[in-house]
């Protein structure tokens, strides 16, 4: 035991000093290969003894090791019995938004207002949050950062979590227009002496018209001849060119039904279903228009007494397996700290009805595609990214997530963080008061 | 029973003696009335069991002075025929606020307020024993008129108020008299529930289990001032010492609360009276435990409007099987000689109460156990069994006139005597005209048909095989009929008026015709053969249209999805050939069987034998110990006690909730055993419940047998109310936390010294508490979080010579573990948790991993519903962070949470002789893809992952038959009530009753 401390202390040292923050890699210089270990595509494929090579930020080979005779180019890392993986995506997060739940000053995920296509997640997200530095050593290396309240939250982007300001950071900047879908139901307001249950709603019909209203409203406007600019329709001019995605935050079925009106109504050729409690009673109407799910996090406990208590669990696996697009999005309660957790989200749906490679697409291709990223990231193939990382073992599993080298865009970034220090710190202090 | 005899003799003796009247008249002369009244010829029902064919008795003054077969009738009567008819005592209500204006709520200034609003009275506000309901009592004619013709003639009312609420009045509804009549006894009972007054701001107590202290505390202080020991007056203490030779009469509104008043009544030797909320039969033996007679509403849930499918998704399974079962509680009450009167108090139209009555006697209620529930059951409660409940000499004439059996739906109640006033309900001397009629007219024939009650007819007219437009009213026996033609394009009205007459069979008037001009008419009714045949048909059709009896889904345990049909079985079981995780120097163990038997681990081997066990193959799977919880806020109905800043008087054991889901759903993550603690709204929280997750029992059987005794602390942001609430409670910072625990613990020393020199000395629940804890009999887990508060904690304990037990959440337990090894205090904490809050900022999931280094007793626990049922994971999280072995891993969920709570001799680990809580696992346990397949705890499996599949099919099987009865239901034109959506709340910590 005490040997297994020694060498992990004589680890941190080696690495030296104590930051406040992590400093951002600087870019890649020389090639890497990587050399014999697992190789999990993120396609659901396997290479077992693989050769992995990047060069200039960009992934070059991927392949067995056994059946070539390739160079293996500048830094060499044998990572035999090791495991290697893209890098993992947590969408519709709100790292960088909130540092301290409780402390207001800290918190920046919610703007006041109802329309809000013109907020702007990047410009908030903070870089150097301690929590942002604490998703790497758990493979958690991209994000979509979300606005979140009103009914359009705002406009997210995509960044990755190794930069020294917002602007490095950013992988695609505006992604996507976050709506939160009326609700059916409605709380009863206690204040005002109401049963503080739940209950039909009686606005439903009238919110949705109204966000009806505002995307007709908005496209009007951009057709042009306007004496004034309006910042929230001129927001709105991506979202019908198609390159801003939709993302509709939505659990009922009754809701996604009216989704996927709203959807041909508008044209809308991205859009994505946020949450989908329900979604697995809707298989066919999301498949025919082809609506991807980003499913809730799997740890979560079931909506109703009756059903199943796996039912969180197994819900990717459901949509998954009937051939609905899903990825799996980690928000709910303290989900800035908790998103480090993703990897264990897409194990658990693993266990739940998908299987190991099935379950690892729920967080790296799939989510590419649902982002419209993945000409860039969400797996290990020629040509992407060198955003990826090797690990102990199954990085899916508690035990076997245990990073020893990142790389964001080619860059090695440091495992350590704000925790890890603390780490070393106090076991050097009980180490040299034992000696 | 002397006394009441000696009462009785009084009684009759006071009988004999002539009132004398002494009340001065100014508007005229006197006449008084000494005439008597005879009632004839009448079916009367004496009592449930005793009835009387064509009796007849005598009223004066409004008591009954002779009733019999046939009893003298004296010279100066008036007689009253009541041939064919039946006659009840009038009903009895032993809850009601029926005069009682509603208290108006106390406004405040937004902050909590802590003190009492009273002087001269009990330091808390919500105790007001010596409230009289006769001070705020106003007859209240409206509400009187719509009780007599529920059948009430007497009420005992209250003012709803309070947690002690004072005393009741039992008041006769007499129409006609006044209050000096109508009082029947001005202090009838007292009356408590767990509902805080409206009166008063103060805090104390926030929840049931403060409730539940409050009362405890009043009794005891109650006792001791009726020692004289106290220096100053207390009106609530002299109130409640005089009360308590009167009837107690509990109110709750669930049946959890019930159990628990029952509680309460046990402990002080009190049988209250407990007024329940009509869901009794999910719990029959229990309730029948509590010994208590139980005041039964009758306010059967409407179906659910499940006509749109995406709504019924979100009536759960529990609602849909109330719905089905609540009408066959009081059946059920009755079979189980559990003793009950029935109460009308939360019924919206006094229509309902014989709707539903009738109801429950359509489900099998036996009609004399329903009239004794209105009559003598109430009656004898309050010592009137005498005078009210029965007809008899010398009882007051309180009593009702039907038609007919009351108990069948065709029968109309006629009037509501009370103390020999009337009230009228229907007209006695209606004609009864309903029948099938030869309607002669102008030279034509029509058939008349007049149905319903009698005094409320309906009319059909037909010409051959058309039908007519017809109109009837009616009203002290004049018709009124208006006619229209069938054509409804013609407009052409004929009205029939006539005057009818019981003893003919015919109905003869005028007619005027639409011209203006009159003519006679006639309708002659046809004899019962001609319409024998055309009844009987009408009969049929009726009964299909309004009866609504289902058939009564069983009761499971809990009566909800998931619950036991029948409880699981003690069983011997052989796990053969698994991979044993023994948490002992044996380690972990291949190809290891396990024998359990009698409810314990019987033997660990290899080849065992089976014997009569039922084997289980466990080849290519893991068995452990069952998870155990140090922090849990699951199977709670409520967390916090947020009143005060100490609340050691509070406990988590009067608050469970064997129901909570999230009980099923820890079983099948694995858990079998959790330390239910209280929340950290203060300084000094509530005691603790360690509990046994034996899903389908009752609260008290969850508890761990013989359980170590543990209390809550809190330490930090919480304590300090930093993220919400006021800022006027003392502690606001860690350095008036330090002050809390001095200030409590050195009175509890004073306290103790006091408590020896004088035997008389005031109980004080929460001192006492505070004494076992420095005497170390009780163990303190202390939610805590930076380093500095952490070390105070133990320097205090220290100055008073105990340990703190365990830290919980510590988050920076890391910071001080060497600290903490030497004050001697384990550590629970979460694998991962960071963030939330200021004070977990230096959080780091490597946390448990260096304080196990350091050799300190570590668990990892949730304190969340959601996690708990993963905790084999976040146990793993430590072979993540930090390199812990799996075994040692292991231990932070199982053994070693059992040490801290000191129940590691009976379970934590897989042992010979310990209890058999035990898991088994498809996988490693610590392995993401591990799935506890069954959960035993003593052997009995109280989760099986096959029989989860069998249930979810029965859940969605009952359901669906649910939802086809509502539908029934609906289509019947039964009421129905909007569908709302249960929603699921994560309890933690810091979850406070009040704040939402």
């Amino acid at each position: 035991m005490k040997m297994k401390y020694l060498v992990i202390i004589a680890l941190f040292t080696c690495i030296g000093n104590s930051f406040a923050q992590q400093t951002p890699a600087s870019k890649q210089t020389e090639a890497v290969t990587i050399v014999g270990a697992t190789a999990h595509l993120g396609n659901g494929e396997i290479i077992e003894n693989s050769l992995i090579i990047f060069e200039d930020g960009k992934i070059t080979q991927v392949m067995d090791a056994t059946a070539t005779k390739m160079q293996y180019r500048g830094r060499i890392i044998e990572a035999e019995g090791k495991h290697v993986y893209p890098g993992f995506i947590a969408p519709n997060a709100t790292l960088g938004l909130v540092e301290i739940d409780a402390v207001r000053a800290t918190d920046d995920e919610d703007e006041i207002g109802s329309m809000l296509p013109h907020i702007r997640s990047v410009i908030a997200y903070n870089a150097e949050s301690k929590i942002v530095e604490s998703m790497r050593p758990n493979g958690v290396l991209m994000g979509q950062i979300v606005p979140r309240g009103g009914r359009i939250s705002g406009t997210s982007s995509i960044v990755q979590f190794d930069a020294w300001n917002w602007e490095d950071a950013t992988i695609k900047e505006d992604d996507g227009l976050h709506i939160n879908w009326p609700s059916s139901f409605t709380r009863g307001r206690w204040w005002a002496g109401e049963d503080p249950g739940v209950k039909p709603s009686e606005d439903y019909q009238e919110d949705l018209l109204k966000l009806e209203e505002f995307f007709a409203s908005a496209k009007a406007y951009l057709e042009g001849n306007n004496e004034k600019t309006n910042l929230a329709y001129e927001a709105m001019k991506n979202v019908f060119t198609g390159d801003k995605r939709v993302y509709i935050h939505v659990d009922g079925k009754k809701e996604i039904l009216d989704v996927i009106d709203f959807k041909k109504d508008h044209e809308l050729e991205h859009l994505v279903i946020v949450g989908g409690y329900e979604a697995h009673k809707a298989i066919e109407d999301l498949k025919n228009n082809n609506i991807s799910v980003l499913v809730q996090r799997p740890h979560d406990t079931p909506s109703s007494e009756d059903h199943d208590y796996d039912f969180p669990y197994k819900l990717a696996g459901i949509l998954h397996n009937k051939g609905v697009l899903v990825a799996l999005e980690s928000s709910g309660s303290m989900e800035r700290m908790n998103t480090r957790n993703l990897p264990f989200y897409a194990g658990t749906a693993g266990a739940y009805g998908l299987g190991k490679e099935e379950a690892l697409k729920l967080i790296t291709s799939n989510t590419a595609k649902i982002l419209g990223i993945d000409d860039m990231v969400g797996t290990l193939e020629k040509g992407k990214t060198a955003t990826l990382f090797i690990s102990e073992g199954d990085a899916l599993d508690m035990r076997g997530n245990i990073l020893t080298h990142a790389f964001i865009q080619g860059r090695e970034v440091s495992l350590e963080t704000h925790q890890t220090e603390l780490y070393q710190r106090y076991m050097e202090k009980y180490d040299s008061a034992s000696k | 029973m002397k006394i009441r005899l000696l009462l009785c003799l009084v009684f009759l003796v006071s009988l004999q003696a002539k009132a004398q009247e002494y009340f001065p008249k100014n508007d005229g002369v006197k006449n008084p009335q000494t005439n008597y009244t005879v009632f004839k010829n009448a079916k009367i029902h004496v009592s449930p069991q005793e009835t009387i064919e064509s009796g007849m008795f005598v009223v004066k003054d409004g008591k009954i002075t002779a009733i019999g077969k046939s009893v003298n009738e004296p010279q100066n009567s008036i007689v009253i025929d009541l041939e064919g008819k039946e006659v009840y005592p009038s009903f009895i209500d032993l809850y009601s606020s029926f005069g009682i204006k509603e208290p108006e709520e106390a406004s405040g200034n937004g902050q909590p307020q802590y003190d009492a609003n009273r002087e001269g009275y009990y330091w808390n506000d919500h105790i007001r024993p010596e409230t009289d309901a006769v001070e705020s009592f106003n007859y209240d004619e409206k509400a009187a008129t719509s009780l007599h013709k529920a059948g009430f003639g007497a009420v005992n009312t209250h003012v709803p108020d309070g947690i002690i609420r004072g005393t009741g009045m039992l008041v006769a509804l007499n129409p006609g008299g006044t209050e000096g009549d109508r009082i029947l006894k001005d202090r009838s009972a007292q009356y408590l529930s767990f509902d805080k007054s409206k009166l008063s701001r103060q805090s104390y107590p926030t929840s049931t289990m403060g409730a539940m202290a409050l009362i405890r505390q009043a009794y005891l202080d109650a006792e001791w001032y009726g020692k004289g020991k106290s220096e100053n007056k207390d009106l609530a203490l002299e109130a409640l010492n005089r009360n308590k030779s009167l009837t107690q009469i509990f109110a709750t509104d669930n049946l959890l609360d019930a159990l628990r008043a029952g509680k309460i009544g046990n402990e002080f030797s009190v049988d209250y009276v407990i007024l329940g909320d009509g869901k009794e039969y999910q719990r029959l033996h229990e309730i029948k435990e509590t010994g208590s007679t139980f005041i039964v509403p009758l306010n059967f849930p409407d179906a659910y409007d499940v006509e749109n499918p995406f709504l019924a998704e979100h009536v759960t399974l529990e609602e849909m099987k109330i719905w089905n079962q609540a009408p066959a509680n009081l059946k059920m009450l009755a079979e189980n000689d559990i003793p009950f009167t029935i109460t009308a108090h939360d019924l919206e139209s006094e229509k309902d109460f014989r709707n539903n009555l009738l109801k429950a006697v359509s489900y099998g209620l036996s009609k004399e156990d329903a009239l004794a529930a209105l009559t003598t059951t109430p009656a004898k409660i309050l010592g009137e069994g005498n005078r009210l409940g029965t007809l008899k000499e010398g009882a007051w004439a309180n009593f009702i006139i039907t038609s007919g059996d009351y108990f069948d739906k065709e029968t109309s109640v006629f009037e509501n005597w009370i103390q020999g006033e009337r009230a009228v309900i229907n007209k006695m001397n209606t004609t009864d005209i309903t029948g099938t009629y030869d309607l002669k007219l102008e030279g034509s024939t029509y058939e008349l048909k007049i149905s319903g009650k009698p005094e409320a007819p309906k009319a059909s007219v037909k010409s051959g095989e058309t039908k007519l437009g017809a109109k009837l009213s009616f009203s002290d026996n004049w018709m009124n009929l208006l006619l229209s033609p069938a054509d409804t394009t013609k407009t052409g009205f004929t009205r029939l008026v006539a005057k009818t007459d019981d003893n003919k069979n015919e109905i003869s008037g005028t007619a005027y015709l639409s011209d203006g001009s009159e003519t006679d008419f006639s309708a002659t009714k046809k004899t019962s053969t001609e319409t024998a045949e055309a009844e009987e048909d009408e009969k049929e059709n009726g009964e299909d249209e309004d009866e609504d009896i289902r058939e009564i889904m069983p009761v499971s345990f809990p009566n909800k999805a998931y619950g036991f049909s029948e409880m699981p079985e003690e069983e011997s079981i052989l796990f053969q050939n698994a991979t044993v995780w023994t948490n002992e120097e044996e380690g972990i163990l291949e190809n290891t069987d396990v024998l359990v038997k009698n409810g314990k681990i019987s033997k660990i081997g290899e080849n065992l034998n089976a014997g009569n066990a039922r084997v289980v193959d466990a080849t290519g799977k893991h068995l452990t110990s069952g998870i155990i919880d140090e922090h849990s806020h699951i199977a709670a109905s409520a967390i916090n006690e947020a009143g005060h800043n100490s609340t050691a008087e509070v406990t988590m054991e009067d608050v469970v909730d064997p129901t909570d889901m999230n009980i099923y759903r820890n079983l099948a993550g694995g858990v079998t055993t959790v330390q239910l603690l209280h929340g950290s709204a203060n300084p000094i929280g509530g005691q603790s419940a360690i509990l046994r997750l034996k899903w389908g029992e009752n609260a008290e059987d969850m508890l761990f047998e013989n359980s170590p005794k543990f209390i809550k602390f809190a330490l930090g942001e919480n304590v300090k109310q930093s993220n919400w609430g006021s800022r006027s409670r003392f502690p606001q910072t860690r350095m008036g936390v330090e002050q809390v625990f001095t200030d409590y613990f050195t009175r509890a020393k004073e306290y103790e010294e006091g408590r020896e020199n004088d035997e008389d000395f005031r109980r004080d629940l929460e001192m006492e508490t505070l004494l076992e804890i420095i005497n170390s009999e009780r163990f303190v887990s202390a939610h805590s979080y930076v380093q500095s508060e952490i070390n105070m904690l133990m320097k205090v304990a220290e100055n008073f010579d105990f340990r703190i037990n365990t830290f919980t959440h510590i988050l920076e337990g890391y910071k001080v573990a060497d600290k903490m090894k030497e004050h001697g205090a384990g550590g629970s904490t979460f694998s991962d948790w960071w963030a939330y809050k200021y004070e977990v900022n230096d959080a780091i999931p490597f946390n448990a991993p260096i304080m196990h280094s350091q050799g300190i007793v570590t668990a990892i626990n949730s304190d969340d519903a959601e996690m708990s049922r993963r905790l084999n994971q976040e146990a793993a999280k430590s072979v993540k962070y930090g390199g812990v072995s799996e075994e040692d891993a292991w231990k932070f969920v199982t053994l070693n949470p059992a040490k801290l709570l000191h129940i590691d001799d009976r379970v934590g680990s897989v042992k010979t002789g310990k209890d058999a809580d035990l898991v088994l696992w498809s996988d490693n346990p610590l392995s993401i893809y591990a799935k506890a397949e069954k959960t035993l705890i003593q052997g009995k499996v109280f989760f099986d992952i096959e029989r989860d599949k069998e249930l979810r099919e029965e859940i969605q099987e009952q359901r669906s038959e649910l939802i086809t009865q509502m539908l029934e239901a609906k289509n019947k034109g039964l009421k129905t009530q909007p569908v709302t959506k249960k929603e699921e709340q994560h309890i933690h910590c810091n979850t406070l009753e009040e704040i939402h």
